[in-house]
């Protein structure tokens, strides 16, 4: 995380003697006070949605706090019981490994890889084919989540789906037999479109002379990919696969569509803290399970940041 | 309209650098007075400060008989046009020139009203419904000086006025700035790092480092003679030859030449003492033929810069190290350039040749009772 | 069309080869992009044609054509509430993130506080992990604390403080790309700081505002798991929920219902998408370059 926060401006300051006048420190005479007013609000409802939430996960998650029950008006902390318990949980690592997939798979593989190829083709287009395909991509995006995912049960349906019907083959049981398999295509469908923007404003940064000289070089395709293209996008990249990643990695939507079944067999940590936390009542075990979502979150970031700040570092 | 008064003026950011170090200045009422000096001299600091945009650390800013020192900018009584122009984006032109007067609570009618007569002073008349947007940089500029004058200040405050405009029209920018302000008369600091600006429009130029202000004169005479070394290689197109001198009695061991001491600082140095030996390109006159007085060397570049051409030659150095050279530029006329190679003398003119001691000039700045030819080459970049 | 498809070696090959290879680049890349739209709006396709038909399956096709079907929208009791709901849910959240974000972002972009990229940073990231599903035992907690269960004020706060780190984001982008010297130059005629919020900053980052303001309302309109967790009756809920209601309760779907009420739910968003691209170009200017 240090390594992002040194943005531009901030070397400004104290590079060198005198650098011409330091970017104003209050351009509209603001005062530190009125700032401090204009942040509050923000900060407020900041702090107590989203920080307390997630220090409260680390609390409950070493209680036995529960829903209903005696545990719900007296918890108790129980310590890491929680803890040991879920990674003994056999149903718990089943989650994690279908979470991991479901990332790598939709988030890593699928909407990354498509988006790229798609901003990638249409770089240089303009004209309708280029509006067409953007708009429907764009399209699975920004529809609401609970019509999409019926779209798909629509699409997907064992006796009358589309799908069935295009392919000739009635009776296949997609949502049944290849559970995984279909929420992940869901997913590349439902998220491409912003890796696309991304990818295609980053192209744009890719100045034709370099690819020019690449060709002049005489480099293929794939050369030019590698050796002119993705060393500039680079930080691109890593963004996108960071937000993707953590997006995807918390997603609730495949829970519309499978509700994690059949027999957990799609039931991603979302779907399965729902389960456990809200439909089972055991909040304090819930919250456990959310902490640890939350360090496998961070774990992810890191790793992601640290590929950027190195690449920082080199430039 | 009034005068501008500076007294002991220190600006010190949080990070400790001292922007502008105890400066003291007067600028008269009604003058056009240019603050110059490399990019991080302090002299948009200077500029901001007396805007109000940026609050001194000590000293303080008098305008006329008003002391504004830690009065904010909106009081002060000025105007300033920005580097960038800053013209509102999402008003018209119309709306642009009035919005000070918006401010100021004048009515709408009147206010637009006023606006379009001062567009009207700028030839803006036919733009006033456009947005900046769709102005040429030169319009752009027309439209913030209108803007600053709309509302009748004491001082004109210009930051780098025409440093956005592409070269030619920035020649014919610098002639409408001029006259403009001529017309108008008002007290008018601008600040810029182009030394030939700087001449060409001010009555006045401040010379700025470091937070200091080293020199401030006419034109005139920071070109002819410049307080210190580091006016003399700032100021002047082709910076002025600075070589290593030692005197010997009545005469300046000069690149292994001897040379007469100049008459008017004749008292004032010490036999055997290390000096540099100041002259300008300019005022140097080149010949193929031996003369005496003069420097002589072997011509390495010649650059044609249209009706005259600048020729660096290569002189030995004084006595010590022998082999060693120092470089001398010449300003040679058109139709006498000599080529590379060739061995060339090059002479002072009388009253032309300055002399520093550690870095500052012996004798004064002001304009020594030499007639000399201007040749108008300095100050045309 | 495509000026610039590869061609790798056309500096050594004869000519044919290389318009050979530059057909088949070609064809590849329409086969591509035919295939690509295949993919995107073939589930669509439902969306377009249900609601018009008079007997609708679950399968697209053509259909025969009517708007009988959203007479029986109209006779569902929570189908039309529901989506006012959304309307409240999206257009509170969207004007207390847009203000409060506005403002922050202001304060941040023009004062300098120590360590507030740092804290900027920290925050998205926490907003990309919170706002998700790992915090929804805590936030079922909280809103039952402060009494926020089943209200849709509750609702709205805690959609906004989950957007609001991105959204102060973005608007600092905006805000940092705007030169100070508008706001300086508008100080030094007179203008007080609130004069200069109205008349300079807030038209001129009205492009960001109204990104945010759409984005926000994007978010609030498709979010189905807040609401689900936090209001309990079919009265207040918004149409994300209500819609999920209709495919998983009670038996058999009306789909004449389903189609109907998910082409009237998706449309405003569509719409809006429609209004952005046209007016602002739905896509990224370099803003994102984290």
């Amino acid at each position: 995380m240090v390594q992002v926060t040194s943005r531009p401006d901030e070397t400004v300051e104290g590079a060198g003697p005198v650098t011409g006048p330091s970017p104003a420190p209050d351009a509209a005479g603001l005062g530190r006070a009125r700032a401090a007013g204009f942040l509050v609000p923000s900060m407020v409802l900041i702090l107590l949605f989203l920080v307390v939430p997630a220090a409260w996960t680390i609390y409950l998650g070493v209680t036995n706090y529960r829903l209903t029950g005696l545990a719900a008006a007296n918890p108790e902390v129980v310590g890491l019981e929680n803890y040991t318990r879920a990674l003994s949980d056999e149903r718990f690592r089943n989650s994690l490994v279908l979470t991991l997939q479901f990332v790598l798979g939709s988030a890593v593989i699928g909407q990354a890889c498509l988006g790229f190829a798609i901003a990638y083709a249409l770089r240089d287009r303009r004209g309708p084919l280029r509006r067409v395909v953007e708009a429907f991509i764009l399209l699975a995006w920004i529809l609401p989540s609970s019509v999409v995912a019926f779209l798909w049960i629509a699409l997907l349906d064992r006796d009358a789906g589309t799908l069935n019907a295009l392919l000739g083959m009635p009776g296949m049981a997609w949502l049944l037999d290849y559970p995984m398999l279909s929420i992940i295509i869901f997913n590349t469908w439902r998220g491409t479109a912003f890796s696309m923007m991304l990818y295609a404003a980053a192209l744009e940064n890719v100045p034709r002379s370099h690819l020019e000289t690449a060709r002049l070089a005489g480099a293929s395709t794939g050369q030019q990919l590698r050796d002119v293209v993705f060393p500039r996008i680079r930080g691109h990249v890593l963004t996108n696969l960071l937000l993707i990643s953590l997006w995807t990695f918390n997603d609730f939507s495949p829970f519309l569509i499978t509700a994690g079944g059949p027999e957990q067999r799609s039931e991603i940590l979302a779907v399965y803290v729902y389960k456990v936390a809200l439909s089972g009542g055991e909040l304090g075990f819930g919250a456990a399970i959310s902490f640890i979502m939350l360090l496998i979150n961070l774990v992810i970031a890191l790793i992601y940041l640290r590929m950027l700040g190195r690449r920082k570092e080199r430039a | 309209m009034a005068a501008i008064t500076l007294r002991e003026l220190t600006k010190v950011y949080p990070n400790g650098v001292r922007a502008l170090d105890a400066l003291d200045l007067e600028i008269a009422d009604g003058e056009f007075f240019a603050l110059l000096g490399p990019s991080g001299c302090g002299k948009t600091t200077l500029l901001r400060t007396i805007a109000g945009l940026e609050l001194s650390s000590g000293g303080s800013v008098r305008i006329g008989d008003r002391d504004v020192t830690s009065l904010p900018p909106g009081q002060r009584d000025v105007a300033m046009v920005f580097q960038d122009y800053a013209l509102f984006p999402h008003m018209t032109v119309r709306d642009n020139i009035a919005y000070p007067l918006r401010i100021k609570k004048v009515g709408k009618a009147d206010r637009q009203d006023k606006a379009a007569r001062t567009a009207d002073e700028l030839g803006l008349s036919a733009l006033l419904d456009r947005r900046p947007g769709q102005l040429s940089g030169g319009q752009q500029q027309r439209v913030a000086l209108a803007r600053a004058m709309a509302c009748h200040p004491q001082v004109f405050l210009l930051d780098e006025p025409l440093s956005n405009l592409d070269a030619r029209l920035r020649l014919e920018a610098r002639t409408f700035l001029k006259r403009l302000q001529r017309e108008l008369g008002v007290t008018t600091v601008f600040v810029t790092h182009d030394q030939a600006e700087a001449l060409a429009l001010a009555d006045r130029i401040a010379v700025m480092e470091g937070g200091r202000i080293r020199q401030v004169g006419t034109p005139t005479e920071v070109f002819r003679r410049p307080a210190n070394t580091f006016v003399a290689g700032f100021i002047g197109s082709t910076p002025m030859n600075l070589v290593p001198a030692r005197v010997r009695g009545d005469e300046l061991a000069v690149a292994a030449v001897r040379l007469p001491v100049p008459e008017d600082v004749r008292g004032e140095l010490t036999d055997g003492e290390q000096v540099v030996y100041g002259v300008r390109p300019e005022y140097l006159d080149y010949s193929p033929e031996p003369a005496s007085g003069a420097l002589t060397g072997q011509v390495v570049v010649v650059e044609n810069l249209g009706s005259f051409s600048l020729v660096s030659l290569d002189v030995p150095a004084e006595e010590p190290d022998a082999g060693a050279t120092t470089s001398v530029q010449v300003v040679v006329p058109e139709g006498r350039e000599p080529e590379p190679g060739d061995t060339g003398w090059v002479t002072p003119r009388p009253g032309r040749s300055l002399i520093y001691r550690d870095g500052e000039l012996i004798g004064s700045t002001a304009e020594a009772a030499v007639p000399a030819p201007r040749t108008g080459v300095g100050a045309d970049a | 069309m495509s000026t610039v498809t590869p061609t790798a070696d056309e500096t050594r090959t004869e000519p044919s080869r290389v318009a050979v290879r530059d057909v088949l680049a070609r064809i590849g890349r329409y086969v591509f992009l035919c295939v690509v739209l295949a993919f995107f709006a073939l589930p669509l396709l439902w969306l377009a044609t249900a609601p018009f038909d008079d007997t609708p399956t679950i399968a697209a096709s053509l259909p025969q054509f009517t708007l009988d079907n959203f007479r029986a929208l109209l006779d569902n009791p929570y189908a039309m509430t529901s989506l006012l709901n959304s309307v409240w849910l999206a257009g509170g959240t969207a004007l207390l993130v847009v203000t409060f974000a506005a403002l922050a972002a202001y304060a941040l972009s023009r004062v300098r506080v120590p360590g507030r990229d740092a804290l900027l940073y920290g925050l998205l990231l926490l907003s990309s992990i919170v706002t998700g599903t790992a915090t929804m035992v805590p936030l079922f907690e909280l809103a039952f604390r402060l009494n926020l269960i089943d209200s849709r004020l509750g609702v709205i706060l805690i959609l906004t403080g989950g957007l609001l780190p991105a959204a102060i984001f973005i608007l600092k982008d905006f805000m940092d790309a705007t030169p100070t010297s508008y706001e300086e130059s508008a100080r030094v005629f007179g203008a007080s700081p609130l004069q200069i919020m109205r008349h300079i900053v807030v038209p001129v980052v009205r492009p960001g505002l109204a990104t945010v303001g759409v984005w926000a309302v994007a978010n609030v309109w498709g979010n189905f798991l807040v609401p689900f967790l936090l209001l309990r009756g079919p009265d207040k809920a918004p149409a994300a929920v209500i819609m999920y209601t209709l495919y998983t309760e009670g038996g058999q779907a009306d789909l004449r219902l389903l189609s109907t009420f998910s082409l009237l739910y998706s449309l405003p968003v569509a719409l809006m998408f429609v209004f952005v691209s046209s007016r602002y170009g739905f896509r990224f200017h370099g803003g994102i370059k984290r």
